[in-house]
């Protein structure tokens, strides 16, 4: 299909320039230049672009289990969009993804922030700690998830018979109780982010000036006042990208919900992200599923702008 | 009082607090390992330590996830080779030759970082579905390369408009065309960049679930994501060959990032603010 609508408009033109060789072999060179980049530019439509235009389409459609023996997917008018709208479980998973999401980003960016500080100190050792840090998160979410479900486990996780070693109660029903799970969760994927905050904040902090540090502490300013009028001013534009990016990819976290709790218990921890995954594979209504992905990309597109613009101010 | 001995004692204090901190940020980890190595210990609550080196929980998880294991192995790989053979020439493309719509192209890629992956996935299935693309290794590849396609193609064009236009000059005088220039000038000075969107494009595979869950309906691709999923489903008692295979498939991130942690750094920092 590419290739027709590439080829059409110089089938056109030969005739005209054929004469003109040097225009012709500055066309050729141009289409053996755009050689490089038409995959990558198809990949992209393919799987990025198509399902986004898909999903828009799909959430009019009416999927059943059946649609996937007899292939029909008859239009059904915004009958999805008032159905997954009116269910109470879209108001709760809307909620949790906002609570998920707002708390995750607080956490990360909270405790990778004083580590990054931390860490500018000079000490032996420091970058050989600061490298080990990353580990949390370059292993698999799932796996993580699934380690902490052992670890927050009521009856015998570790978390607990420490909190009772040391007399802090215990048995805190930490993923099984519909009050707590949330809370669980997102304390888990602090732990999950605060890696990814630490080196990218711990980058930007390098990037400052250290005489404009000597010239505050000349001037006898705190170390409060010192990080307030120095450090965070400077380290603005990095922390815009750490917290959009951490955003983007928050809002959208399923691996380690589904890890932890499956969405439960009593739809505890539905996010946006689970409930598109339970219409659409596990109850096979593929409409409702993509209108819920729906709502989920029109959150993740007013964050891009946001993205976009710190990406710019940026000066690339 | 030698003013030296307090600073290099305070030093050292510091390196104190920064192994406190490694240590609670790594606990879950250790206990992941402990578990693993005490497989009786099922229902019952671990000990901080293990009394015995029983490695009977590795070894039911490799006769369990081992074939999982490879599978992920093939499709991380497989993945890696469909990303870097997509994006190093777009990226070359973009970094040096100027086209119109080149920046356009560049925004889109960034745009996709936004779509979430679950709605991928939503669109995607039926078009597998139609494709035959369902429960096939080649089709988790591609949904698994483009995990890593976008980063790897910002992260290697920042890394290839570098390259002074002289030596790209030169080799095209010399008579190589296009693409001989790019595979023997171009690609052996981006190195680095290459192996760094090689492993991140491969620990994004490795680590994907939701593909894997998504895309597959039968046992017949399996990663290892999944097949730790779905043991826990079946086997809520044995805790102790879960983390075993949980520590098998933490593996490749603990290597690569004591290999490569120069590349895994680079690739933090130049992906996401770049």
């Amino acid at each position: 299909m590419s290739t027709t609508t590439a080829t059409a408009p110089s089938v056109q033109r030969t005739a005209v320039q054929k004469k003109t060789d040097p225009a012709r072999a500055r066309r050729r060179r141009r289409l053996s230049q755009w050689g490089f980049i038409a995959p990558a530019v198809v990949f992209m439509l393919l799987f990025f672009g198509y399902p986004l235009v898909r999903n828009v389409v799909m959430s009019f459609q009416d999927f059943s289990p059946s649609t996937f023996f007899d292939g029909k997917s008859p239009f059904n008018g915004t009958d999805n969009w008032s159905k997954v709208f009116h269910d109470d479980l879209f108001g709760k998973a809307l909620w949790h993804t906002i609570v998920f999401t707002i708390g995750s980003l607080i956490g990360q960016f909270g405790i990778g922030l004083a580590l990054a500080v931390f860490f500018t100190k000079r000490f032996p050792l420091n970058g050989f700690l600061r490298s080990l840090i990353l580990l949390p998160w370059l292993v698999p979410m799932v796996v993580s998830g699934i380690v902490w479900r052992r670890i927050l486990d009521q009856d015998t996780g570790v978390l607990n018979s420490f909190a009772e070693t040391i007399g802090l109660g215990g048995a805190t029903p930490w993923l099984t109780s519909p009050g707590m799970a949330l809370f669980s969760v997102v304390m888990v994927n602090i732990w999950i982010g605060i890696p990814f905050n630490m080196v990218i904040l711990y980058g930007g902090l390098q990037e400052i000036p250290k005489e404009l540090y000597e010239a505050s502490s000349l001037d006898g300013a705190s170390a409060w006042r010192t990080f307030r009028s120095i450090t965070l001013p400077l380290l603005k534009p990095v922390i815009t990208v750490v917290l959009v990016l951490g955003f983007m990819s928050t809002v959208k976290i399923l691996d380690l919900i589904l890890a932890l709790t499956d969405g439960g218990p009593a739809d505890a921890t539905q996010t946006l992200g689970t409930l598109t995954y339970q219409n659409s594979f596990v109850q096979l209504d593929f409409g409702a599923g993509a209108v819920v992905g729906n709502v989920l990309i029109l959150i993740s597109a007013v964050f891009a702008v946001f993205y976009l613009r710190a990406n710019r101010s940026e000066g690339k | 009082m030698a003013n030296a001995t307090t600073t290099s004692g305070r030093r050292w204090g510091a390196t104190v607090a920064g192994i406190v901190i490694l240590g609670v940020m790594l606990f879950p980890l250790y206990w992941m390992i402990n578990t693993a190595l005490q497989p009786e210990s099922g229902l019952l609550e671990v000990s901080p330590v293990p009394h015995s080196l029983d490695l009977s929980g590795f070894t039911s998880a490799i006769t369990e996830q081992g074939g999982h294991l490879l599978t992920s192995l093939a499709v991380a790989l497989g993945a890696v080779v469909i990303c870097l053979a997509i994006a190093a020439p777009a990226a070359y493309g973009l970094a040096q030759f100027r086209l119109r719509g080149s920046r356009t192209i560049v925004f889109g890629t960034l745009i996709t970082q936004m779509v979430p992956g679950i709605v991928i996935a939503n669109a995607l299935y039926s078009a597998y579905v139609d494709m035959g693309l369902v429960n096939s290794y080649f089709g988790l590849m591609l949904a698994d390369a483009s995990l890593g396609i976008p980063f790897a193609i910002v992260l290697m064009r920042s890394f290839m408009v570098a390259i002074p236009k002289e030596v790209i000059e030169a080799a095209e005088a010399d008579g190589a065309g296009k693409l001989r220039t790019f595979v023997q000038v171009v690609l052996p000075m981006s190195r680095n960049s290459l192996i760094t969107a090689g492993l991140f494009s491969f620990l994004y595979a490795w680590s994907d679930f939701m593909f894997a869950l998504t895309l597959n309906t039968t046992d017949d691709v399996k990663p290892v994501t999944l097949g730790i999923y779905q043991y826990i489903g079946a086997h809520v008692g044995d805790w102790g060959s879960v983390m075993a295979a949980s520590v098998l498939s933490a593996i490749p991130a603990a290597v690569l990032l004591v290999l490569a942690q120069k590349y895994i750094a680079a690739g933090i920092t130049g992906g996401s603010i770049k």
